[in-house]
Formats: C-alpha cells, structure tokens, sequence
C-alpha cells in the first residue's frame, strides 16, 4: 500500500507520561498481591498432550496501569491469553475479572464484560469495509437481533451514534480516510491499528493486546504507542504480549515474565529487566544455560556475572534510548 | 430443426416452477454460504424436507395446503436444530462433509419402505393438488401468450413461487443490511474476530442456518407443487445443481441466487431440446439421442469449472471483493 497512516507522529508528540508506581503489595516476586487487580488467576493449567503451556499458580493484574506480558517463545503468553478470554479452555483453575469469576465463560460473554482482546495474526474482517468493522465492535445493538434487524427503524438512530464514534476513533487512528475501503486493502501496519480501534468501540475495561507490534514499522510503532498510553489516561487497563524490549520500558507500569508456562519474575520493568531469571529466561545472558534450570524444574546453577554484564548492557541501552528520545524531541 | 419449440420450451423455463424452487434453494445456499460462510453440501436435504413435509401434511393428515407449507417449514427448522447443534462448531470443510452426510441419510429415510405408509418409499408421494388448486382464485381456462401459455393451476403454481421468491428477496435484502447481517458476514471473514468483539457467533450461524433452510424447504415446496414428489429428485447432484446456480450468479449478492437458476435452467432446457435435436439432424453422428442428454450435464459441469476459475464472485458478484480473495 503506498500510504502507510504512519506519518511519523507530527501530531501528536510524545510526551513522557508518569508511569504508575505502587501496584504491588509486600516483597515483590512472581504472584505479588496487587493493591488494586482487576485480574486474578489461581491454579491456572493447560496442557497439549504432554506440553504444560500454562501453569501459574498465582497472578493479579493491575488495575488502570499497563502490564506487559513478555517471555521467550513456547512460553505460553498467548495460551494464557486465549485461557484468560475464553477462547480455551483450562485444565483446572479459576480466574475472576473484576471480582466476578470468568471460569467456563465463552469467549463472547468475555467480551460482553468488558475485557476485549486483539490477536497476534491480526484479525481485520477483510470483505467487510473499515468503518463496517468498526460498527461491528460496538456493543449492545439493537439491530443485531433477528427480528429487529428486519425493521430499520428500530435501529437507525443508535446505528448512527455508532457511526458518529466510529468515525472519531478512526479519525484518532489516521483511519478516517480508509473508511470505506475494504479492510483487506489495508496494510499490516493499518490493520494493528483497525483491530486495535475496533476493539475500542465497545468500551472495554480491560483492553488485551497481543503483540501489537509485531511487523509494525518504527513510526507506526510510535503512534501505536501513544495510544496504548491514552487507554490508560482514559481509565482503561492494558495487558499486553510484545517482544520488542524498547516498546516494553517505555510504556509498561508493569511487567511480567513467563518461562515455560510459569511466571518466573514480575516487576516495574526498571527491575525486572535487571532480574537474573529474566535475563536468563529471556533477554539472553547465555544461551547454554538450559531455560529449565532458570524455571527451577531442572537443578543447575545460573553464572551470575553474566547476568550482571547484560544487566549493564541493557543499562547502557536504556541511557541510549533516553537520549535519542531527548533528541528527538528537541529535533521537533 | 423445430426451432420453435426449442426456444418456446427454452423461454417457458424463464419461470418454470422447477426454476422458481431452484431460486428459493439458491437464496437460501446464499445465506448459508455467500453470507454466513456456511458449506452446506446438504441444500437438497432441505428440499426434500420442504417437499415431503408439504406432501405428508396433505396426504396423511388431510390438512390444507397452507398448514403443509406451514409444517414443512416447521420441519426445516428442526432439521437446521438437529443438523446445527453439532455441526456448526466445526471449521468450513468438515461442515460441508457432515452436510452432504446428512444430506443422503434424509434421502435415504424417505426412500427406505419402513415408512412406506407416509412417504410412499421409492414412488414417492402424488396426489396431493386438491386443496392447492381449490384456493386458486383464477378462473378455469388457458391464459398468457406465446411459449407462456399455461392452465389457471400452471398459473397459480407460478405465482405462488414468484411471490415466494419476490418475499425471500425482500427479507434477506432487509436483513443483510443490518447489523445482523453485519454480524453475520463477519463472521464469514474470521469467526474468532467478531467472538472477541462479544457476539454469540454459535447463535448467528444457527440463525442463519434456520433463515436459508427454510428458503430451501420452500424452494422444495414450488418444485414438488406442480407435479409430485419423488426421491430420485434429491440426489446430491441436486444440491450440485442449486450450487451452481448459486455461483454462477454470485454467492454474495441478494439478486444473484435468482438470475443464476433461471440462467442454469434457461441453458438446461436449450441443451436438452437442441442436443438431441442436432443428433436427429445428422449435426451429430458420433452420438445417440440419450448420450446427447448426458452431455448436457458434461456441459454443466465444464460451465462450473470455467465459472470458478474465471469467475468466482459470479456475475453479480463485484470485482473488487475479489482483488481480496484468499
């Protein structure tokens, strides 16, 4: 597609924002109690034949912040994903959203409660037009019954409100002017931000991204960015699965890490990052060290100075970042 | 040649009763597939269902003709729960596998003698015109002109259908505009998608499943209505046939169900006068007349082949949807 909407973000400049601090109650260390979560999971196992893809004993989500999900491939982020939203099913535990419990609740009724998902290989409707799926998301329509679909009337006006706010948030994603295209014309990039979009139409509560940025350019990775930052400024909370370690420090109030179906370490992403297990489950100190070893399911030792030399890398890049982040502002 | 008859017989068929039951089939595989993206190999179960549920209603129960058309629809209904339930959790191909499983199981319990009493078994059932044509407000005589000249009941067997068919239009026009038929193409492109966006997709598709059913079991209704009801009618090739029809006039389109039956059968009723016609004529030496016959359906089939290939959103279909097709 010739015209990514990735203008670079002239727009709307990035401001740095205060990340939420405070969240965890106690120690800190994998399962923390949080001092306000919107999720909680307990005992949650799924197993493929003799895979344990999932197996967290205890974790809670924090309310009103971003957390980010991060852990090596096989490390079944997007399991616990699909466990959490109903689009599988658990072994055994149980999980409550908002206090309310969301064991064996379909995908939909998920949804309908207010915790909306997107997907890694992005789901756009492709022969449906942009602002049709965006008027897809929104919730609670009349005309999407049977009978009441027949008669216009019944549903025109409150269709029109749907469209009258489909428009806004696609003028707020630089989608405006794809609207009525198919969204199969749209670019990858594009399609991140219509699903992203499209899941705002129905006011969720609890927004699950699953790596938005995945095979986004580094412009439209800005952009996206700054969205995720005003779910959270509009009193939404944000979970997300992404690799990309940059986009991870910048926005994350807090982070968790999975290894082999365990959460092995969680964190404001500052410390975190500087945790030997991360860095070995994860960021790469050495790859000879066996994952289980850090997992602790095989005994084994974990060389600590190597730890502390990517520890200082990774120190190293974030003054980096800083400072061309500085940079660019200025440059503006 | 009697080229006259070959095109009278060829333009009757513009609104044959067979044609007017092939366009209802058609809108309702167009709900099923085009719309919701459902493989129904079984439409001809649903016809057979409409035609039998019609035929049983009148004959062992001595009902009006209204109250059978009423119960067959009834019937197609549960036909859609029962086939549904099950099924329509299961990804495109193994729907379309189940269909046509479930397809030969209806033909084969209306075929079988057990039930000989009630579906007459391999006779099928005839008979049942009386209430029909009593209700038929034309008077006695010949009306139309030229090859469209028919009897007060051929009439009223026509117009029936073409009312029919004019009201299945008018709902699924109506509905496919509408956030229903919004959800429903949706789910067409990507299920989980509009599942996570708090919609019971399961609920859609039994919908749509019932709203296409019971177009088929009508369109099952007109094309028994003039004549009777025999089981060698509702073979899978039936359902073949209806697919064609189908996609040669656009799967996703509201009018194309319609042009494309009586397009399929406007061209079925030409071969199958002027093929025989051209053997008698020496045109064709290499063949008998009954070969010729056969050919047709050769011919129907290399239409159906050339039609996918060049053609898939069928000629209704627009253009630009299928710049996207994966």
């Amino acid at each position: 597609m010739s015209s990514d909407a990735a203008t670079p973000a002239a727009t709307s400049a990035p401001v740095p924002r205060q990340k939420s601090t405070g969240l965890h109650k106690g120690d800190i260390r994998p399962g923390v109690e949080k001092v306000d979560p919107i999720v909680i999971a307990d005992g949650v196992t799924r197993t493929f034949g003799g895979l344990t893809a999932v197996d967290v004993d205890h974790l809670e989500i924090p309310r009103n912040a971003i957390t980010a999900l991060i852990g090596p491939n096989g490390a079944g982020k997007t399991t616990l994903f699909n466990l959490l939203t109903g689009f599988d099913k658990p072994d055994k535990g149980s999980w409550t959203f908002e206090g309310r419990s969301l064991s064996g609740i379909p995908a939909f009724k998920v949804s309908q409660r207010g915790q909306v998902r997107t997907f890694q290989l992005t789901k756009s409707l492709g022969l449906l037009t942009v602002l049709e799926n965006m008027k897809l998301g929104a919730k609670h329509q009349r005309g999407e019954s049977f009978w009441a679909g027949l008669f216009p009337f019944l549903w025109r006006k409150q269709e029109e409100e749907f469209e009258a706010k489909a428009l806004e948030l696609l003028a707020r994603f630089k989608l405006d002017t794809k609207k009525d295209d198919f969204a199969a014309s749209l670019s990858g990039g594009q399609r991140k931000l219509l699903e992203m979009a499209r899941a705002l139409m129905s006011d969720p509560t609890l927004v699950m991204l699953d790596e938005p940025m995945a095979g986004v350019n580094p412009a439209l990775t800005q952009s996206l960015l700054e969205h995720i930052l005003d779910l959270k400024d509009q009193g939404m909370t944000v979970l997300f699965v992404e690799h990309d370690m940059h986009m991870v420090r910048h926005i994350a109030d807090w982070v968790v890490v999975m290894a082999e179906g365990k959460v092995v370490a969680e964190g404001p992403p500052d410390s975190v990052m500087k945790d030997p297990a991360v860095i070995d489950a994860y960021l790469g100190a050495h790859q000879d060290v066996d994952l289980g070893v850090v997992t602790g399911r095989i005994a084994g030792e974990v060389p600590s100075e190597a730890a502390e030399a990517l520890a200082a890398d990774i120190e190293q890049e974030q003054a980096a970042d800083a400072a061309a982040f500085e940079n660019r502002k200025a440059g503006e | 040649m009697d080229w006259l008859t070959i095109f009278g017989n060829t333009a009757s068929s513009l609104i044959s009763p067979a044609t007017l039951g092939y366009a209802l089939a058609a809108i309702g595989l167009a709900v099923h597939f085009g719309f919701a993206g459902l493989l129904n190999m079984g439409i001809a179960a649903y016809m057979a269902i409409g035609a039998y549920g019609y035929a049983i209603s009148i004959l062992t129960f001595g009902l009006p003709w209204w109250a059978g058309v009423l119960i067959a629809m009834a019937c197609s209904v549960l036909f859609s729960l029962v086939l549904g339930i099950p099924t329509l959790r299961l990804r495109g191909d193994y729907l379309a596998i189940v269909t046509i499983a479930a397809a030969e199981i209806v033909r084969l319990l209306f075929l079988s003698t057990t039930f000989d009493e009630y579906t007459g078994s391999a006779d099928g059932l005839s008979g049942y015109h009386a209430s029909f044509r009593e209700s038929n407000p034309l008077p006695e005589g010949t009306y139309g002109f030229g090859p469209w000249e028919y009897t007060a009941n051929g009439w009223w067997v026509r117009i029936v259908g073409i009312l029919l068919v004019a009201l299945a239009l008018l709902i699924v026009w109506a509905i496919m505009r509408s956030p229903w038929g919004r959800v429903l193409r949706g789910i067409r492109e990507d299920e989980d998608a509009v599942r996570s966006l708090g919609k019971n997709v399961f609920s859609y598709k039994m919908q749509a499943l019932i709203l296409g059913g019971v177009f088929g079991s009508l369109g099952g209704i007109v094309y028994a209505l003039p004549s009777s009801v025999n089981p060698g009618v509702y073979v899978t090739s039936l359902t073949f046939f209806v697919w064609t029809a189908l996609l040669l006039g656009g799967a996703a389109t509201i009018f194309g169900p319609v042009l494309g039956a009586v397009l399929y059968w406007v061209v079925q009723t030409l071969l199958s006068n002027i093929l025989p016609a051209l053997v008698t004529a020496g045109i064709l030496p290499f063949m008998s007349t009954s070969q010729a016959q056969t050919l047709r359906f050769i011919l129907v089939g290399v239409a159906l082949m050339l039609l996918v290939i060049f053609r898939p959103q069928g000629i209704l279909g627009n253009k630009k949807e299928l710049t996207f097709v994966k």
